[in-house]
């Protein structure tokens, strides 16, 4: 009765490695880094509304925004912003059990990553536009 | 059997209903759903209001930052964001860290760096609302 149950050693269960890469898993990976990229990018926004109040310290945030880093993060910050929101919006269609068949899921992954940069691009064009043309 | 196995009789499913030790399962998961539902209409409001804002001097954006719709808009899109990266993050600590203190210390700084960035965010906002 007092028996002492060691755990039998099983196998685990295959990991990445043993997988050919597929659109899904990828998209999957790609998920969570941008929510990791979002997490840290949030430190650009809290500094963009601190930095809001003086004309000092928006000059300063203004200067990072302005410069080729600057833009380059920025740039990555909203793709990774616009690939995690869309791919949100296909993890809740998922919650809601459709959009699992093979055509379905590889149709949403696609438009996932396609949506994503096409939508990213406009974003800026259209942020360009509204800047008037300043640099 | 006899009667010490009795008491293993329920299904797996029906001890995770009676929540064990944890007394909880699924508040991170719907806290999650809940937050990615409400982070959509509010992300599609932030980019709107951040590309109404660009190449606006810094009294302009001061001023329309700190006016009522944009300010609470903000203020929701950031505790939206803090609430759901803070679980997203936690998720990612317990797959990949594997040691109990290094997850501890973790899922500790997790929290604190979310509260931080939430409320220094809160604070911006508001500083602007209010004209301090």
């Amino acid at each position: 009765m007092a028996e002492v149950r060691v755990p039998a050693e099983r196998p685990l269960s295959p990991h990445l490695q043993i997988y050919r890469p597929m659109l899904t898993m990828m998209m999957s990976i790609v998920h969570r880094i941008t929510g990791v990229g979002n997490y840290f990018g949030t430190l650009i926004l809290a500094w963009w509304l601190i930095a809001a109040a003086g004309p000092n310290s928006y000059a300063k945030f203004q200067w990072f925004a302005g410069s080729l880093i600057g833009r380059l993060v920025l740039f990555g910050y909203t793709w990774s912003v616009i690939h995690h929101l869309l791919g949100g919006v296909r993890y809740l269609i998922w919650d809601t059990g459709r959009g699992f068949g093979p055509n379905e899921r590889e149709w949403l992954a696609a438009a996932n990553l396609v949506g994503s940069i096409v939508l990213t691009v406009l974003i800026w064009i259209v942020g360009f536009l509204a800047m008037g043309g300043q640099r | 059997m006899s009667a010490a196995s009795a008491k293993h009789i329920r299904t797996p499913l029906a001890r995770v209903r009676g929540r064990g030790a944890a007394h909880s399962g699924t508040e991170h998961f719907w806290r999650q759903r809940l937050t990615a539902v409400a982070n959509i209409p509010l992300t599609i409001a932030a980019l709107i209001i951040i590309i109404m804002l660009l190449g606006r001097n810094q009294a302009a954006v001061a001023q329309i930052l700190g006016s009522p719709l944009v300010a609470i808009i903000m203020l929701l899109f950031v505790i939206s964001t803090t609430v759901h990266m803070r679980i997203g993050m936690q998720v990612i600590i317990e797959d990949y860290v594997h040691d109990d203190k290094a997850k501890l210390a973790l899922i500790m700084a997790n929290t604190f760096f979310c509260i931080a960035v939430a409320l220094a965010s809160v604070y911006g906002i508001l500083k602007l609302s209010f004209g301090l």
